[in-house]
């Protein structure tokens, strides 16, 4: 078997499954990341997410037509990423509020879990509600700049082989800020005064409040930071697959699956998890017709698509993870908890 | 009666109360230890005594001030310290920052005051990048101390400090008390090994049913039969 088919193989599924994988993957990890936040300080599954998400992509999307309307552009990056910083302020704001009039009276009352969780519905479809009424069910392409950091076209020029490997911008763009995210979230968590306390608060409640950490404060930086991880998450995966606002509550499932499988309240199994997932659906929703094709020797090549689910059955992935994971080790990867 | 005291306290956690009118109290540099049955009330009364449960009646000062309706945080600020008997480390930190947590409220340079803790617990200087989780049960105790020492507490209170730890290192953390008491902190303990708290007790509290059966110095307390008799087995 010549060494161009097994490149040509391994090139066919970095273009088909991994690179998608990873943009893919650090979308949900950072929604799986606020979902975790919001798990391990408040102590409640928060619905919501998902539509805060795809209210902070919608703030987003706004300020990008304002700043496109003045001629404002990011070079060879997506204008959104200039509208990013209002998009964050605005979903933050959102959090806070709700916080203000909806959680903070149940936090009050000492309601279980379960009723939060209710609670966060009913704010799931508040938010859904308000962002058809502002931006329209309709689907909106906000992504502008050069569209490709490599062409499929050039990627074969340069190496002479007959698969091509496109990476989008928005595609680099997501890992890249991802990436930058993340680290910024560790360092917070793990090196900063404030980030300890949210630690602290997170791992014993009482104790906590025995060394003089003020609830409300570790509370109001828990919103700030999962408005602000559900703005960029929000945004990322607009800008990548497009801005349709019902599939933002489709989204929830994978990003809950990514926090579980992970460990919930775990920041780490939040990241990990992300990426089992997003790759977990990819690979089994590939066709390996043409990867077989290269690897086998021969011109033989299978009759079939071999694809082991249709892309329709997207969704059942995450769930069916999910349901592993629950029965096998329900603490997740990292067995979390805490943060 | 003392520099911090609660005076005849009531209270309890709605429905009947626990506490009964007992009165206990702590000055500066001695150890005061509250023992007693089974339900008597001793942590009840400790919790009390730092805002954790508001009292029907009844009083608690430090150092000549009412202090009955500040919240725990508070006395946290006026120098009280508590280690609770459960759950009284974060175990997914390390051992160094469950150390800084401790200090949270202190804005000033505590890594002195870190030194110190560590010179007393020297096991904790060897495990200070450890989470605090991992450790035996003697060293989270140990761990569980240092926290409360961070703010530099004039009052340092205990509940059960030996709870589930061998007799060796039930003597080990008893003779660090005595050092931490040598530097001027009053200590208030509850103490279920009875005999070896009187034993290194300045004064002794001996509670039943939420009232004062017997108060007096540990060594006088060890040394009546009756005391002997009916709490310490003979």
């Amino acid at each position: 078997m010549p060494m161009t088919d097994i490149l040509n193989a391994l090139v066919l599924l970095s273009n088909f499954v991994l690179v998608p994988g990873l943009a893919y993957g650090s979308q949900l990890a950072l929604g799986a990341l606020g979902v975790t936040m919001v798990y391990a300080v408040l102590r409640f599954s928060n619905f919501a997410h998902g539509e805060t998400m795809s209210f902070g992509a919608m703030v987003t999307i706004l300020m990008t037509w304002v700043l496109q309307e003045r001629g404002v552009g990011f070079g060879p990056l997506p204008t959104a990423l200039l509208a990013l910083p209002i998009g964050i302020l605005g979903t933050v704001l959102v959090c806070l509020v709700f916080d203000r009039f909806v959680y903070r009276y149940y936090r009050r009352q000492k309601a279980p879990p379960v009723t939060y969780l209710i609670v966060s519905v009913g704010i799931l479809f508040i938010l859904s509600g308000v962002v058809r009424f502002v931006i329209g069910p309709q689907d909106r392409v906000f992504a502008d700049g050069e569209r490709f950091i490599l062409k499929a076209r050039a990627f074969k020029e340069l190496t002479g082989l007959d698969q091509g490997l496109a990476i989008k911008t928005t595609q680099g763009v997501t890992v890249v800020t991802a990436v930058i995210i993340v680290a910024l979230l560790f360092w917070f968590l793990n090196r900063t005064r404030t980030g300890k306390s949210m630690r602290a608060y997170s791992d014993n409640e009482d104790l906590a409040l025995l060394s003089g950490i003020s609830p409300a404060r570790v509370v109001a930086i828990t919103w700030i930071i999962t408005g602000a991880l559900a703005a960029i998450a929000g945004t990322l995966y607009g800008l990548d697959k497009g801005y349709k606002p019902f599939t933002y509550l489709g989204l929830v499932l994978p990003i809950f699956a990514a926090a579980i499988v992970g460990g919930v309240g775990n920041p780490l199994g939040a990241i990990a998890g992300g990426f089992v997932i997003a790759l977990s659906e990819l690979l089994l929703t590939f066709a390996y017709k043409r990867v077989i094709a290269y690897l086998t020797p021969g011109d033989w090549i299978p009759d079939g698509l071999v694809q082991l689910l249709a892309t329709d059955y997207k969704l059942a992935v995450s769930f069916v993870i999910l349901v592993i994971v629950l029965l096998v080790k329900p603490t997740g990867i990292f067995s979390g908890k805490t943060l | 009666m003392g520099f911090l005291s609660g005076e005849s306290m009531f209270g309890g956690y709605g429905g009947a109360d626990i506490l009964q009118g007992c009165s206990i109290g702590v000055e500066k540099g001695e150890i005061a230890v509250v023992v007693g049955p089974n339900g008597a009330g001793k942590s009840t009364a400790m919790k009390a005594m730092f805002g954790m449960l508001s009292l029907r009646e009844g009083s608690v000062e430090l150092d000549g001030r009412e202090i009955s309706d500040l919240p725990p945080q508070e006395r946290v600020t006026l120098g009280m310290g508590f280690v609770p008997q459960n759950a009284n480390v974060f175990t997914s930190m390390t051992v160094q920052e469950n150390l800084e947590m401790g200090a949270f409220i202190r804005r000033d340079d505590f890594s002195a005051t870190m030194e110190q803790v560590f010179s007393l617990f020297p096991v904790l200087a060897e495990k200070r990048a450890q989470p605090a989780g991992e450790l035996s049960g003697g060293q989270r105790q140990q761990v569980a101390v240092g926290r409360a020492l961070m703010t530099q507490p004039t009052v340092l209170m205990l509940d059960e400090p030996t709870a589930g730890v061998s007799p060796i290192v039930m003597d080990e953390l008893f003779d660090r008390i005595i050092e931490i008491a040598k530097t001027g902190i009053a200590i208030l303990m509850v103490e279920q090994n009875a005999r070896q708290a009187l034993g290194i007790a300045d004064r002794g509290f001996v509670l039943v049913q939420g009232q004062n059966r017997y108060s007096d110095t540990g060594a006088a307390l060890l040394a009546d039969p009756k005391v002997r008799k009916a709490f310490l087995g003979g």
